[in-house]
């Protein structure tokens, strides 16, 4: 019953994991690039969803969707700003850029909020038991596990069904041959960013739910690890940034059970290696190989 | 229809472009020739916008393309089949030739305008539901071409259609081409192919080293000495 219950809070886990991966996978993706500011927006997300409740008394979900609101319009500020003027610099220019912009929003946070830890107020308190109380699992991991499937069957769909996921699938392969096809690929990137950062408050709200302290740097190591994860999975691939997300909460949590919870990083990691030691894309990573 | 002129394009400090014009009138299929490097790729992604000129214009029905976002251009009536083909490998072949039409609002004539297709590409329908990337060289060509034919576009840049095709499906190719100008729609057709080309041609323009060099009738320039003893083969 031990191992079910540590399944079950591994794969809360990996919901989050799973919520934030996608949005560097998509970026990814799209425009070829690791935004590694995506873990600070993380971070703003939190704390606007936690002033929402604590100053003016918003209640949890009216909070989070105020987050949402928030993020996605800081995501395509982001691109705006710092990105889009760099779209023919070299890659390693946008990267260091990410960088900059990550330690901008710290730093931002800090003057802005302090850098003491703020408690995140309690929501969806209580658990349902199961097999004669034997085992019991919190409202919180249900809600996150089921928003997060409920995020990954709306964006596959979004993705394969909707003209704009198709001519975002476009832009990934070839931006040049959708710019031919009438794609204004800057817009695209925009809705990429958007829906990326949207995504980073979702992840916000429910890390914070279950992790309740908000700090200005609370946004690096969920985001690390999601950045594994999205690798892990296949980076570019939505299902494979799922799949990467779940595994990676899974055996966080059981290294931390059965293991050692000092070495769960290390073992996390020593897994991503073996991975990619087999399969240098990812799990769900593809290259097709092109006919001439 | 389409009217280019004093092009110039640089990349960087070299002048892969130095100042040519030339035009295609309403109906025409007109070819440019040249050899590897003479700059006819250049010349086709600046006509659709891919490439900033650093002077000169490009004129569709008066209208300088340079001034505007690339990715207005297709639907002021220009499409283009890039060099290499470049379909959505990753994207079923229906997928495809939806993102063709991408621009379009009138969703029943879109429909209308993929059964023609069918009917003009039958191996396509055969494989509509295949990822592009699965097709052979020739097939994606033909996806190529009918990607661009979604657009409904009033003028059609065609770059190195032949590239790379067995002599049967290249003759095949230059068939389907003089049938879309048949139905209507204006040709710019880029080539290697010198022979081929001009004999579909209305008339012609040799690039040589990002300058024309010569131009005529696709008859005049095929019996031209210069053009037989650099681009015909003697």
């Amino acid at each position: 019953m031990a191992f079910l219950s540590y399944l079950i809070s591994g794969l809360g886990l990996g919901s989050v994991y799973a919520i934030i991966a996608l949005g560097y996978s998509m970026v990814y993706g799209i425009a070829k690039m690791l935004n590694f500011a995506h873990g600070d927006v993380i971070m703003v997300g939190a704390y606007v969803s936690f002033f929402a409740m604590t100053l003016a008394g918003i209640p949890f979900v009216v909070s989070a969707l105020i987050a949402v609101v928030a993020c996605t319009l800081l995501g395509i500020t982001i691109e705006r700003l710092a990105y889009k003027p760099l779209r023919q610099a070299s890659s390693l220019s946008v990267l260091i850029t990410a960088i900059g912009v990550s330690y901008f929003l710290q730093n931002a946070a800090q003057l802005l909020w302090g850098s003491d830890t703020k408690i995140y107020p309690t929501v969806f308190p209580g658990s349902v038991s199961l097999f004669n109380g034997q085992l019991s699992v919190s409202y919180l991991t249900i809600i996150t596990i089921l928003t997060c499937l409920l995020i990954m069957t709306v964006l596959i769909m979004f993705i394969n069904k909707t003209k704009t996921g198709k001519a975002m699938r476009a832009c990934s392969e070839d931006k040049g041959a959708a710019t031919l096809m009438g794609i204004n690929v800057n817009k695209i990137i925009s809705i990429t960013f958007a829906i990326g950062s949207g995504l980073a408050a979702i992840a916000a709200v429910l890390l914070c739910a279950t992790y309740p302290s908000v700090y200005p740097t609370l946004g690096s190591m969920p985001g690390i690890r999601a950045f594994t994860a999205a690798v892990f999975g296949g980076i570019g691939s939505i299902p494979g940034a799922f799949l990467g997300g779940l595994l990676l909460g899974v055996i966080e949590t059981f290294a931390k059970a059965y293991i050692s919870t000092q070495l769960s990083d290390a073992i996390v990691f020593a897994v991503l290696i073996i991975v990619l030691l087999i399969k240098p894309t990812g799990l769900l990573g593809k290259k097709i190989s092109e006919k001439v | 229809m389409l009217k280019v002129e004093n092009l110039v394009v640089k990349y960087g400090m070299i002048e892969a472009i130095k100042g040519i014009s030339f035009e295609v009138n309403d109906g025409e299929i007109v070819t440019l020739i040249g050899s590897n490097g003479a700059g006819k790729t250049t010349t086709m992604q600046t006509i659709s916008g891919l490439l900033k000129p650093s002077q000169g214009s490009v004129l569709l029905d008066g209208v300088d393309l340079t001034k505007i976002a690339p990715h207005k251009i297709v639907p002021m009536g220009l499409a283009q089949v890039p060099e290499g083909r470049r379909v959505f490998a990753q994207q079923t072949v229906e997928e495809n030739l939806e993102l063709g039409a991408y621009h379009r609002k009138d969703k029943d004539e879109v429909k209308k305008d993929m059964e023609n297709v069918y009917e003009l590409f039958p191996r396509l329908l055969e494989r509509k539901s295949q990822l592009a990337g699965t097709l052979s060289g020739g097939e994606q060509q033909m996806l190529a071409m009918a990607r661009a034919l979604m657009a409904k576009p009033k003028i059609m840049l065609m770059d190195e259609p032949s590239m790379g095709l067995s002599p049967l499906l290249v003759k095949e190719i230059f068939r389907i081409i003089e049938n879309i100008n048949r139905q209507g729609t204006t040709v710019l057709l880029v080539e290697q192919n010198a022979k081929m080309a001009l004999a579909i041609a209305d008339r012609a323009y040799v690039l040589e080293t990002g300058k024309i060099i010569l131009e005529g009738t696709g008859a005049e320039l095929a019996a031209s000495e210069q053009v037989r003893k650099a681009y015909l083969g003697g």
